[in-house]
């Protein structure tokens, strides 16, 4: 069966839907090229008239796909750098996400905001390593984080097809990643249902994109002395709060692992809901990026804010001490 | 409307209607009955009668913050539009727009929008969209002379121009950018933005419809025919307040002598001088009782549901938490 790298996945997602439906088009900054690789070969197949090479000027294509989805396309944008949605924040998050609401229903804005790396990219420094997922989650703009081959497809496929704005975000800690798949298994990925990728008794581990990794590798190195659950949430909005009772129930202990800031991050949210609303046995605790951190470039530093295995584990392991 | 408004009777109806519509909508802000105040477009009726008489009915707009006049004249009823600026179901955006941001798809107004400029790349993407399909329909973004100093607005330009895209790109160049004038926050000029891009580009005196509709006339049949974007300055006066709030406030930017000037050319009595004067009297008092009518239906409208407040945040019909349990 083919080996599946998860940047592969993007890239047959968006040629596959592209091929079912007419009205899906790809605008960026070198797609043509696919300097990411997610759109490579989608010009040679599609033409210029579905897959665009834009100017370097985001603001004026985010709002372009805004007016060419309401008038009846599905355009997927791509960013090159997370950083980049910051300067479109106002072309997602104030405009896309608000015309249904505001129009009292009169227009849907089905447009998929691909980010193929976000989060460190090893030593690409302040600008360059942000991972704005709780940014996106916090103002309720759909929003995805695979954290394999076989769901990114899968999310990527239901974002495009979504009648809704849906921001995917790619962590770049798992474009490398690679899944032996049958072609014929891929299948689309509901938003908004979490996945259970490994079943445990002790404690919950939520994480979040390339972490659930991380967070399987803790859970083999504590098997014996600890049975962890590690639950991926798959989309962080919509979340998937019943999975996470529902796993919550088995453990009553949880612990949650993600590559973003603390404060406000969506690492905070997960706690608070599930202090409010769960069954826990003992204090939840949270990996996360430092509050406000900007990556610094030096290896070591760019490495010393982000979550690691070390601090899960040890989070783990005082978490079931506590309870 | 569904009357054609490209002749003399049909810009002075539009411009009666959209000046009478505001002055309405001013009336019900001070007494309450419309919260949040508005930004009124009086003086400014000749640039959204001479445009949009210049569209067809499956052409699209998008709109200003100051936006009642484009949303009236590409032929929304004014009835469901002062229903939806009184907040009640029954108006354009079932009372969850307002003022800012009503729209109408139904007949080509795909919002107005209360972000400057932010909507210059939307109508510019669904003109690209419509090309794309096959369709010869064009869209007219509307901005005001303060848009033309925002990033995406001149990033738009480029993107326009570069892909030829149907668009006319309309500056309703009102002397302020709330209490700015041009000449304090523009370096440069407006058509001059549009030579940088190759765009085509002219001024035209946006007190008077029929030199609008026929500048516009030119720029839709261009985007229709091929050839790409075409800017259109309208220079005219805004007559009232930035917003109603400046009732209360009072900032002081321009003189009573300078209104008094603006006034003087006034696009109502332009467009008048046109028609004969029975005729001119014949439509204030269509509008007007169209306009009386149109208040009745809106205060005759229910208020929303508290429990419906996020009905269609999400066009999949996806639910969002409660905020309190």
């Amino acid at each position: 069966m083919p080996n599946l790298s998860y940047l592969k996945a993007l890239n047959r997602a968006i040629g596959d839907e592209m091929e079912r439906d007419a009205a899906v088009c790809v605008l960026g900054e070198d797609v043509g090229v696919a300097v990411s690789y997610a759109t490579a070969g989608l010009l040679r197949r599609f033409g210029r008239d579905r897959v665009l090479d834009t100017p370097i000027s985001e603001q004026a294509f985010t709002g372009f796909a805004t007016g060419a989805a309401m008038a009846g396309m599905r355009p997927l944008v791509e960013f090159q750098i997370p950083a980049l949605l910051f300067l479109v924040f106002e072309q997602i998050a104030n405009q896309a996400h608000k015309f249904s609401l505001m129009t009292g229903g009169q227009t849907r804005v089905p447009v998929t905001y691909l980010l193929p790396g976000s989060g460190s990219r090893d030593s690409w420094a302040g600008q360059h390593s942000d991972h704005p997922y709780s940014l996106f989650a916090h103002v309720g703009v759909k929003t995805v984080v695979p954290a394999t081959a076989t769901d990114a497809y899968g999310l990527l496929v239901t974002a495009i097809r979504d009648d809704d704005p849906v921001v995917v975000f790619a962590p770049s800690g798992a474009l490398g990643l690679r899944e032996v798949v049958d072609f014929a298994d891929l299948a689309p990925v509901p938003l908004g249902v979490g996945r259970v990728h490994r079943a445990g008794a002790d404690v919950t581990v939520v994480a979040v994109g390339h972490l659930v990794h991380d967070a399987l590798a803790v859970a083999e190195d504590l098997a014996g002395s600890i049975s962890v659950e590690v639950f991926d949430p798959r989309s962080l909005y919509p979340f998937d709060w019943q999975g996470l009772a529902a796993s919550l129930e088995r453990t009553g202990r949880l612990v949650v692992v993600d590559d973003s800031n603390r404060s406000c991050g969506i690492g905070a949210e997960i706690l608070a809901t599930a202090a409010e609303e769960m069954r826990l046995i003992a204090p939840p605790r949270r990996i996360t990026r430092p509050d406000g951190a900007v990556l610094p470039f030096a290896r070591e530093l760019d490495l010393a804010c982000q979550p690691t295995r070390a601090q899960l584990r040890a989070a783990v392991e005082k978490t079931v001490g506590a309870g | 409307m569904a009357e054609p408004a490209a002749d003399p009777v049909g810009l002075y109806r539009t411009v009666s209607l959209i000046r009478g519509f505001e002055q309405r909508a001013v009336a019900l802000v001070r007494t309450g009955v419309i919260r949040g105040g508005i930004h009124p477009c009086t003086g400014q009726e000749a640039v959204a009668a001479g445009t949009c008489a210049a569209l067809r009915p499956d052409d699209v707009i998008t709109s200003t913050h100051r936006g009642h006049g484009h949303v009236l004249a590409k032929g929304a009823d004014p009835a469901r539009m002062m229903a939806e600026l009184a907040g009640r179901t029954t108006g354009l955006n079932r009372g969850r727009g307002g003022s800012m941001h009503a729209a109408d798809f139904g007949v080509g107004i795909l919002g107005a929008d209360a972000i400057v400029g932010a909507a210059v790349p939307i109508a510019t993407g669904a003109a690209w969209a419509f090309r794309r399909a096959g369709s010869d329909r064009v869209a007219v973004a509307y901005f005001g002379d303060g848009a033309v100093s925002q990033g995406v607005v001149l990033e738009t330009f480029n993107l326009a121009a570069l892909w030829r895209v149907p668009v006319v790109l309309v500056c309703e160049n009102n002397g302020f950018a709330t209490s700015m004038r041009p000449a304090d926050t523009m370096a440069g000029s407006v058509v001059g933005r549009a030579a940088a891009f190759g765009i085509p580009a002219s001024t035209v005196d946006g007190m008077d419809p029929q030199a609008v509709l026929d500048a516009t006339a030119e720029a839709v049949a261009r985007a229709r025919s091929g050839g790409g974007p075409s800017l259109l300055e309208c220079a005219t006066y805004r007559f009232d307040a930035h917003h109603t709030w400046e009732h209360t406030a009072r900032p002081r930017y321009r003189t009573d002598e300078e209104v008094a000037e603006g006034k003087a050319r006034d696009p109502l009595e332009i467009q008048g001088a046109r028609i004969p004067a029975a005729t001119r009297a014949a439509i204030d008092a269509e509008t007007g009782a169209r306009l009386d009518e149109a208040v009745r239906f809106a205060l005759a409208g229910p208020h929303p549901d508290p429990a419906t407040a996020l009905d269609h945040l999400y066009a999949t019909g996806m639910r969002a938490r409660a905020g309190a349990l």
